[in-house]
């Protein structure tokens, strides 16, 4: 071989290296992990469909009652951003508009459902907003506590469908490393300065699970409500044996909980016991075992209830009864018809505590179905409307929903799971600079502030904006400028990207102008980015509705 | 179909906002009040400028030295223009400065982690899981909200991790933050010129007007407008120029040192000047688990020039009168010094200097053990009592109750004034 050709292999190498793990890595992000699932066939289901009945009867009778005219069905587009917003935490991409405007049948929505339920996005997403409300937003002691592996398991979970009472018996009752074990983290996340703060546990498993607020009687008996604090002293004594060491969350059978009188300021030692429902504890098993499995009893009716208060909240943004965690007692079925709660609350005891169901049935209910547009023009009316549900409420979009909104908008294809790495790992790192920048709304996120200031302007004039609403070849605003296509049909895409939904009139004539006024690409380029930057700060970009 | 009145004539930013706000909300901003900035002495209402020492600074290395102790370190004291009062010798500058403050030796908190104590310090109560406390700077924002302003009311400078919040008042009164005091404000700029400004504004507009049909109430509702209102108006603000420095003297800006922290306090004398009541300035970098002395050199190094300058000009300008100071972190250090000449956590008898706005000056409260035996000091100070001392000065009724999310009354501080300061 002559020499010059060694030296061209030599230099060559490298790059060829480099080229050879570029494409190797690009193969192996952009590989789907499956292709895109077809659309699930619905399967005739007479016991759903049973109870979803029977909550639009709940609120055709309460709206009857209250003389109440229910706002008209939202527009299918308008169902269907709710539900990405909802399941997703983004806006439906215009591949998924045209996929879905393709399908044909009165029953799309609820198939295009059970895809999004499919669809790793919904688990990820789920899990997120459990995990906030399981263990908060604080990143917590880093040894012994590892959020992200918590978040990743329960994201395992429900993209499997763990029946939810199981899975809180994990979280309650969990053993082992917080690492190999990652439902063990609900109990290490109460760890703060090396000690296990027992009290905290208590106060989060009954908020999170029995939807119930006994933290007051931390330290007194609750003012306004019937909890003692004996009661949260014999609570908070099932997690007296537990122990965070080294080698994990374990039971140690030798330990006794015992509490400082603050009296007598002497200690005595509290056995464990539950404040109500003494039947469903039962004797076997180790103290949070025992735990898990009356928090969970099918009789403990404020579990079920508590689970579907909070799953409304997470589909409409607002819990049917807010607090989301501090919820009425229940009432006796013998005596007293059921409510809502009660309702959803039994189907979902019924079918295996199944929350894609649950969710199903939700959202195929009167109330989700609801337009936010009404001809009533008193702020009273509406408002009386709004909290029974007759006419669907405006929300602020949380900022993941936001950042995850205009980043899809940038993009014409869907970006999932099958996205390329590049995409994926954009869409992960903005999120994490915007919901900081933006503002996280914490655990606290089911309770509705308005906007600041600061969101305002970063949403005008901010990086984000800035980087997805500049014309390039690779996102919306370069592609729709530079598409072979009508200016009519330029401006209905530019809507559909960004507000799922079709110019009006006055819209289409208005943009309309400004690109017959655009003589050349350039200027076109502009006129979109314009577009962009008024759907992007409008008040339907921003707000679920 | 809604018009611009004046499309077509060429508008200046500050007008252009006008324009923009015209039929909507305009109507309840207020009048500017240009006159904030010239008032001086009693006629000003007062303001809070906290200097926040995040990570908890050793009160034996600041304001509560005991040389020659053995819990004293290797530190040396200096007297200062305060008859009786010695802080560490690394505080020159602020030596000369302090006549008039007064400093507490002997607060006393719970908390000995790093976020709760902050919570329980910026807010004056302990944090609890079902309650998200206001910080001092949303109560005063909420309770005396100031009409003439066009830029926040409630800022804070320099990174931390746990910034001011509205709490359970909302999020709109969480402090507005400046990462980076004296550089940029951070989105305030539009990006593009004025006239396409202009068009996105009144693209804005159309794409508005179709979202309210239907839903008028409900959109007004949102204050989305009104808040984009409010953006724009503080984008278009001549009171911004308060975050800007650089016409400051060259002298001054030494003076106050070429630090985050120290463009901060020139930044919130500014602010003080255009009338904002709370402001917060930043300085992380005090946990000193590790190398604890040479740790206070560092910062002391900062944090001396920029308070010793904030200080001497708020009273150059007669505004120290109408202007609290307080310059405190989330807790203190152990008197005792662990293997890595490092000191650990203390939040039972650490210190603060506090003055200012009325409150009495040149006062010492409160005694820590020169043995470190004791763990509480003489005179105990808790968190609340100074905040309702505070808020007291600033002729707030700290006893006010207000309703939680959750129905439960509470005091906006449940302490009790400190005599010796008010």
């Amino acid at each position: 071989m002559p020499a010059s050709a060694r030296n061209w292999i030599l230099a060559c190498l490298p790059a060829g290296v480099v080229a050879l793990v570029i494409s190797l890595v690009a193969w192996a992000s952009s590989s789907p992990l499956k292709k895109t699932e077809p659309i699930p066939v619905l399967q005739n289901e007479d016991s759903l469909n049973r109870t979803v009945d029977q909550v639009d009867q709940f609120f055709t009778q309460e709206w009857e009652e209250r003389e109440l005219v229910p706002a008209a069905v939202a527009d299918e587009l308008t169902q269907m951003r709710r539900l990405s917003l909802a399941l997703h935490g983004t806006i439906p991409s215009l591949e998924e508009i045209r996929e879905f405007q393709a399908m044909s049948g009165g029953d799309r929505l609820e198939r295009w459902t059970l895809k999004l339920l499919d669809d790793r996005r919904f688990a990820d997403y789920f899990s997120e907003r459990f995990t906030r409300a399981f263990v908060g937003v604080a990143q917590g002691q880093f040894i012994v506590f590892r959020r992200d592996r918590f978040k990743a398991w329960l994201s395992e979970q429900i993209q499997a469908n763990t029946p939810y009472d199981e899975l809180v018996r994990k979280l309650i009752a969990g053993e082992g490393l917080w690492t190999g074990d990652p439902e063990t983290n609900f109990i290490t996340a109460a760890v703060a300065d090396g000690n296990l703060d027992r009290n905290k546990l208590t106060g989060s498993t009954v908020r999170a699970f029995l939807g119930q607020r006994i933290d007051c009687a931390q330290c007194h008996d609750h003012p306004f409500d019937h909890w003692k604090q004996t009661d949260f002293e014999g609570l908070t004594a099932f997690y007296g044996q537990v122990e965070v060491q080294v080698l994990g969350v374990r039971q140690n059978k030798k330990l006794k909980y015992e509490v400082e009188d603050r009296n007598t300021l002497e200690t005595r030692t509290v056995a464990p016991q539950v404040p109500f429902l003494n039947e469903c504890l039962p004797e076997e098993g180790t103290l949070r075992e025992r735990l898990a499995t009356w928090v969970t009893h099918p009789d403990n009716r404020r579990f079920e209830r508590a689970s579907a208060n909070r799953i409304w909240g997470l589909l409409f943004g607002v819990p049917y009864i807010d607090p989301v965690d501090d919820l009425p007692a229940p009432t006796d079925l013998t005596q007293e018809a059921p409510d809502l709660l009660d309702i959803l609350g039994q189907d979902f005891r019924e079918n295996g505590y199944d929350i894609k169901r649950l969710i199903q049935i939700i959202v195929a209910s009167k109330p989700f179905q609801r337009s936010s547009t009404t001809d009533m023009v008193d702020a009273e009316e509406i408002q009386r409307a709004t909290r029974a549900w007759a006419l669907f409420p405006l929300v602020r979009l949380r900022p993941e929903q936001i950042i995850g909104s205009m980043l899809q908008s940038s993009s014409l294809k869907t970006i999932d799971q099958n996205s390329n790495l590049f995409m994926r790992a954009r869409r992960f790192f903005s999120e994490i600079d915007f919901v900081r920048e933006y503002g996280d709304l914490g655990s606290d996120e089911l309770n509705d502030f308005p906007g600041t200031i600061p969101q305002a302007l970063l949403r005008m004039n901010g990086q984000f904006a800035r980087d997805n609403g500049s014309a390039s070849p690779f996102n919306s605003v370069g592609r729709i400028t530079s598409l072979d296509i009508s200016n009519d049909k330029r401006i209905e895409t530019c809507f559909l990207v960004c507000l799922s939904r079709p110019p009006t009139e006055v819209e289409l004539t208005h943009f309309l102008k400004q690109y017959e006024s655009a003589s050349n690409q350039k200027q076109r380029e502009k006129v979109t980015e314009d577009l962009f930057w008024a759907l992007y700060n409008s008040p339907e970009f921003s707000w679920n509705h | 179909m809604f018009e611009f009145p004046l499309f077509s004539q060429s508008l200046s930013r500050r007008d252009l906002c006008k324009v923009a706000l015209g039929g909507t909300l305009s109507f309840m901003l207020p009048g500017f009040d240009l006159q904030a900035a010239q008032k001086r002495g009693p006629e000003r209402r007062k303001s809070v400028i906290t200097l926040w020492m995040g990570g908890g600074p050793s009160q034996l290395e600041t304001w509560d030295p005991h040389p020659g102790t053995q819990i004293g370190g290797p530190g040396k004291a200096i007297s200062t223009v305060v008859p009786g009062l010695q802080i560490s010798d690394m505080y020159p500058l602020l030596a000369e400065q302090l006549g008039g403050m007064s400093v507490i030796r002997s607060m006393v908190s719970k908390e000995g982690d790093h976020e709760r104590g902050t919570k329980y310090l910026k807010t004056g109560y302990r944090p609890e899981p079902t309650t998200v406390y206001p910080a001092l700077g949303a109560i005063i924002t909420h309770e005396a909200p100031d009409k003439g302003l066009e830029i926040p009311q409630h800022i804070s400078m320099g990174n931390t991790q746990f910034p001011a919040r509205g709490g359970y008042l909302g999020a709109h009164l969480d402090a507005f933050r400046v990462p980076d005091p004296g550089k940029n404000i951070g989105n305030m700029r539009s990006g593009v010129g004025d006239p396409r400004q202009e068009r996105r504004l009144e693209n804005l507009n159309v794409v508005s007007q179709a979202f309210r049909r239907g839903r008028t109430i409900q959109t007004q509702k949102t204050l989305h407008q009104s808040t984009i209102d409010r953006a724009l108006t503080m984008m278009s603000s001549e009171q911004l120029q308060a975050f800007e420095i650089e016409k400051e003297p060259a002298a001054v800006r030494a003076a106050y040192g070429d630090s985050p922290f120290g463009r901060g306090c020139l930044v919130a004398r500014r602010l003080v000047e255009q009338g904002v009541h709370s402001i917060e300035v930043n300085l992380n970098g005090w946990d000193s688990h590790a190398n604890n002395y040479t740790g206070h050199q560092t910062q002391s190094k900062i944090l001396d020039p920029a308070f010793a300058t904030l200080l001497k000009e708020l009273k150059e300008r007669d505004l120290l009168d109408s202007t609290i100071v307080l310059c405190i972190g989330e807790f203190g250090r152990t008197p005792k010094i662990n293997p890595l000449d490092g000191r650990d956590h203390w939040p039972s008898g650490f210190s603060c200097i506090v003055g200012g706005g009325g409150l009495k000056g040149d006062t010492i409260i409160g005694e820590t053990d020169p043995t470190g035996k004791e763990k509480d000091p003489t005179e105990p100070v808790r968190i609340q009592d100074l905040y309702a001392t505070i808020l007291q000065k600033l002729q707030i009724d700290f006893t006010k109750e207000l309703i939680s999310p959750i129905g439960r009354p509470l005091a906006l501080s449940d302490g009790t004034p400190i005599d010796k300061l008010v």
